[in-house]
């Protein structure tokens, strides 16, 4: 929690250099068919009030009954974080009082979570990594929502997200710049996305996250923190963060004091503003709720989901570099995205020999299909080009079949018109020439009809370059170039 | 431990119940008087025992992950004093 900010994280005030602590509270919406403690619907966006039960508007007398659903999503999340797991925790009441939380309290876990400490293992772009403690994760309810622009005098409530589970995931204040903030909530994304227990969809609310900021100078004491509620998307917590940290500084070099207090992010003006109206609500009065029993469960429970437990994007990504030769930049690049690795994974899946073509197929997939997908601001899953398609192109690659320059041509051919690498290459006579014989027959050729510049390539070796790049063009670029490089060299008397 | 006017004033307020000046002297005796009654009960020694949750040992019971609920709209709004569009219309909150 103290751990030292590297200089290069370190903002330049008038006063001298000062360090951000971060940390930062993930709500992450459960993935799950119906609610936390009722049977109503979590899909999103249904007409007004319709996954709506009587137990998610608070009608009188209503009582929760959990979905064992819900419990076993956070308790895979758990594991997935190396966590704690607690075997019995317990629900509490948070009271505050706002239009969409009709029961006038949340229900939560405070005194005891489902999940206690764990631990996110974060790569940052350059090339540094850092660990990111979890405080806990707990189960609660998320509240409805409010309009507040579609009349001039009244707000507008909506429940169909009341009651819909949350994950709520508090790091430990050990996060020291904006960027690292940033790299931390990609990589809880992408756990969330690679456990399915949260689709991860920013857009539709289903993470969002509360930032707590603090600044001091280097090696001092804790700063007093801000919170900035509800930011929703990876791009506005680093914003949030740079201009909180940067508010903070200025008040104390002026000689002021940090309040405490809620904020909240404008993401048109790019700043933070005070929640006055919040203050108080930080009373919650939190209290044991009397309508649930603890929630217990078995350590062989725990075992049995542990052991199900798909691959997460840390072990993927150390079996590629280890198992595939790849880079450790390539394999992250790889396994960042679910899709991505997916992706990845099907094209090995398409070689015939992928120890020797795997590390082939990661280039090809991270430069020449990714490229080309950001160019044309394609998804991977609207790919033109198939895992089978790609893996079929690296084999002939592989094999020889093809080289390297060809496979570009091919690998349009199939972007712009599809088809069977294969057969395209057969039909339209791609095949790298390894007949000794015919590249024999054009190297002399070229060398018969360019008497000067063979000349000239015996005195000065380089020139050999211009050869090969004849006799590639007279061959339409089948030739395979390391047979055209020594049947040059031994012609040309070098 | 005890309550001040001012605390017993955050508390109704916090609670959204409407108090009058004359009533907070009554209602902080009421309050004093519980919490009074509660520093009593802390005189017990409960070192070990773990708290009851229930008069019968009973697990939590659990449901399956099934839509069985919703779909209800104009009940769920049946008691509302304002509806529009099946929304619940409040005065207006806004941040």
């Amino acid at each position: 929690m103290t751990a030292p900010a590297k200089s290069s994280k370190l903002i330049k005030g008038a006063t001298g250099d000062w360090e951000m602590v971060i940390g930062l509270e993930v709500h992450a919406q459960v993935t799950s068919n119906s609610k936390l403690f009722s049977g109503a619907s979590t899909e999103f966006g249904g007409e007004p009030n319709a996954h709506v039960s009587l137990v998610d508007a608070a009608m009188p007398g209503m009582l929760p009954v959990i979905n064992e659903e819900c419990v076993r999503q956070a308790v895979r999340t758990g594991l997935g974080l190396k966590a704690q797991i607690n075997l019995k925790s317990t629900f509490d009441r948070k009271n505050y009082f706002y239009p969409d939380l009709p029961q006038g309290y949340q229900i939560s876990q405070f005194k005891s979570p489902v999940v206690g400490e764990g631990q996110v293992h974060v790569d940052l772009d350059d090339g540094e990594s850092i660990a990111v403690g979890i405080e806990r994760l707990h189960l609660e309810q998320d509240a409805g929502k409010s309009l507040h622009d579609q009349h001039p005098t009244m707000s507008y409530v909506d429940l169909n997200r009341s009651g819909v589970a949350l994950m709520e995931i508090v790091s430990k204040p050990d996060i020291r710049s904006s960027e690292q903030a940033r790299a931390y909530v990609t990589k809880l994304r992408s756990i969330l996305r690679y456990l399915g227990t949260c689709d991860g969809d920013m857009e539709k609310g289903s993470l969002r996250a509360d930032v707590n900021v603090s600044v001091r100078k280097p090696g001092a004491p804790l700063g007093t923190r801000c919170e900035i509620k509800n930011v929703n998307s990876i791009r506005f917590i680093g914003q949030a963060i740079e201009y909180e940290a940067r508010r903070q500084i200025g008040i104390l070099e002026d000689g002021g004091a940090i309040e405490q207090e809620t904020r909240l992010f404008d993401p048109n003006k790019g700043e933070t503003r005070s929640m006055r109206s919040k203050e108080e609500a930080h009373d919650y009065r939190y209290f044991p709720d009397p309508d649930l029993l603890p929630l217990e469960f078995t350590q062989s429970y725990v075992d049995q989901l542990k052991s199900a437990l798909p691959e997460l994007p840390d072990e993927k990504k150390a079996r590629f570099i280890s198992e595939l030769g790849l880079t450790p930049y390539d394999a992250s690049v790889l396994v960042n995205e679910q899709e991505s690795a997916d992706f990845y994974e099907a094209v090995l899946g398409a070689l015939a020999d992928r120890r020797r073509d795997g590390k082939l197929a990661a280039n090809w997939v991270i430069n020449e299909l990714f490229g080309r997908l950001n160019k044309e601001s394609k998804d991977i899953a609207a790919s033109p080009v198939s895992a089978a398609q790609l893996g079929a192109i690296v084999d002939l690659i592989g094999t020889g079949t093809i080289s390297g320059k060809i496979a570009k041509d091919l690998f349009e051919i199939v972007w712009t018109e599809g088809g069977d690498p294969r057969a395209l290459v057969e039909a339209r006579g791609m095949k790298q020439v390894t007949d000794l014989g015919a590249i024999e027959k054009a190297v002399d050729e070229i060398v018969a009809a360019n008497p000067d510049k063979a000349a000239q390539a015996r005195e000065k070796p380089a020139l050999i370059g211009w050869f090969v790049g004849q006799v590639m063009k007279s061959s339409g670029g089948k030739a395979n170039p390391q047979a055209v490089n020594d049947l040059l060299k031994s012609k040309l008397g070098f | 431990m005890s309550v001040d006017a001012a605390t017993t004033r955050r508390i109704a307020h916090l609670a959204r119940i409407a108090v009058k000046d004359s009533e907070v002297a009554h209602l902080q005796g009421e309050i004093n008087a519980m919490l009074a009654f509660v520093e009593q009960l802390q005189e017990v020694n409960v070192e070990g025992v773990e708290p009851m949750t229930s008069v019968t040992p009973m697990a939590m019971k659990k449901r399956a992950d099934v839509v069985t609920d919703g779909e209800i709209a104009d009940a769920v709004l049946s008691n509302a004093p304002a509806t529009e569009d099946h929304f619940f219309l409040v005065p207006k909150v806004v941040e």
